[in-house]
């Protein structure tokens, strides 16, 4: 296993995407940051910008608005990086299976733009926080 | 000192720094992980993260002046660099020259300077607001660290007046290092103030409206990735330990080298550090506004004072005004 990494699985730097998600999952995710959890044991930290990423947590389905947007933030996170679907929405669509609004799922979207991207899925409705740091672990040691 | 060991000094002083530097890093992100009730990062954090950004894609956006983009990270850590060399000359070798407070003065400015200029270049419209959030920052604190530093210098004139120290040498570190100037009314303000200049030079909570993660997704770094963003932290993390070290050198009366000073100057450092960090934690972010007008108005009133009481004090040869 290269530095890079072995450095990467160290200290994965989070950047959080509402693709038209019920602000659910978001709560959960926010839940997670909280001393309750403290990922920062693990060294994750949720950051401002997807430059500084390593790691992208999506919620939502991916609505005809969101997607371009969630494409190009995508092509900003610099790589390697993995992508995080967090919730039922974000990994098939949901119960927004047949809204006139739809263009996802987030994993469709993703590999338009890159076939090779690493996508990992965090189902439930809203998945639980212990949920989504079994994925993290899961997603980071297939890296 | 003898030669060999010197030598040894002066091959490790710069990556001693750096090492010092991420571990006062650690110890932040501890304390402050302790002060909300949490277990915090492992020792090691910052050199990972160091380590993962190093080995990341740069990222340069499209519109940006390259050139400039990419020299600024190095530009702003030379500066930060130098300064820290001229800290540990200063307190192990015990050298230094006429005028060289003035020269650590204008190397404090460099690290901010140069995220201006680079967030300036990167052509994002939120490092532009961050942008003229740091330089209204800048303009408003520079001048309370400076006034903080002419009350030590004019409380050095006493010294010089009554032949202990001898003239022109009131402006060199070395025999400030010598002197304790926060054990007098005058001092102790300027003291005071110059901590929260400290506190926004290294761009802390108070004062961190110009990286403010919340609102403008940090602002000044936004477009910053992989190895540039990597030297934004490390020199982060040196200011981390030149700052609070030109602190302790120009009010607490510096560190030594051997024994107990050595355990003493490492206290103070300490001291200042967790003072940092308290008030990091305990306050609010304050809008640009807000903090000029403090900085400006509520600071320059109590540096004034301290002036026309040190001044007072001269006169009349009172040490403890």
């Amino acid at each position: 296993m290269s530095w890079k990494i072995w450095s990467l699985k160290k200290s994965p730097w989070v950047f959080h995407v509402n693709t038209g998600a019920c602000n659910n999952c978001d709560i959960e995710i926010v839940n997670l940051l909280t001393p309750k959890f403290d990922v920062e044991r693990f060294g994750i930290k949720l950051v401002g910008s997807p430059r500084h990423a390593d790691a992208l947590l999506v919620t939502g389905v991916a609505t005809a608005q969101a997607a371009p947007r969630l494409r190009e933030v995508y092509r900003q996170t610099p790589k390697p990086c993995v992508v995080f679907c967090i919730g039922a929405c974000a990994c098939g669509k949901g119960i927004f299976t047949t809204g006139y609004h739809v263009v996802g799922p987030v994993d469709k979207i993703i590999r338009e733009i890159d076939p090779n991207a690493i996508i990992a899925y965090v189902p439930g409705c809203p998945p639980k926080p212990e949920a989504m740091i079994s994925g993290v672990v899961k997603a980071l040691s297939a890296l | 000192m003898s030669v060999p060991l010197n030598i040894l000094f002066w091959i490790i002083v710069v990556p001693g720094t750096v090492v010092l530097g991420l571990v006062a890093c650690w110890i932040v992100r501890k304390v402050s992980a302790l002060v909300q009730w949490r277990v915090g990062p492992p020792l090691c954090q910052p050199l990972y993260d160091i380590m993962k950004l190093m080995g990341k894609e740069i990222l340069v956006p499209q519109d940006a002046q390259r050139t400039v983009f990419m020299a600024a990270p190095l530009v702003g850590l030379t500066g930060v660099l130098l300064l820290s060399i001229m800290l540990w000359r200063i307190t192990v070798t015990q050298t230094s020259f006429v005028g060289d407070i003035i020269v650590a003065i204008y190397l404090m400015v460099l690290p901010s300077l140069a995220l201006i200029l680079g967030s300036s270049a990167s052509a994002s419209p939120h490092a532009a607001v961050g942008t003229s959030r740091e330089m209204k920052l800048v303009m408003g604190y520079e001048l309370s660290l400076v006034l903080a530093f002419i009350v030590v210098i004019i409380k050095m004139g006493r010294l010089v007046g009554a032949g202990l120290v001898e003239p022109g040498l009131q402006l060199s570190l070395a025999e400030i290092a010598k002197q304790t100037p926060v054990f007098s009314i005058s001092g102790m303000l300027a003291f005071l103030v110059a901590l929260l200049c400290v506190q926004a030079k290294l761009g802390f909570v108070p004062f961190d409206m110009a990286e403010a993660e919340t609102e403008l997704g940090s602002g000044i770094l936004m477009e910053y990735s992989g190895a540039l963003l990597a030297v934004w932290k490390v020199m982060q993390a040196v200011m981390l330990v030149a700052l609070p070290l030109f602190l302790v050198v120009v009010f607490l009366g510096g560190f030594g080298t051997t024994g107990w000073p050595l355990v003493w100057g490492i206290g103070k450092y300490v001291l200042i550090v967790v003072l940092l960090i308290l008030i990091k934690n305990t306050n609010p972010r304050l809008r640009i506004d807000q903090a000029m007008k403090f900085f400006w108005f509520y600071c320059g009133i109590t540096l004034v004072a301290a002036i026309i009481l040190a001044t007072i004090g001269n006169y009349y040869g009172i040490g403890w005004l």
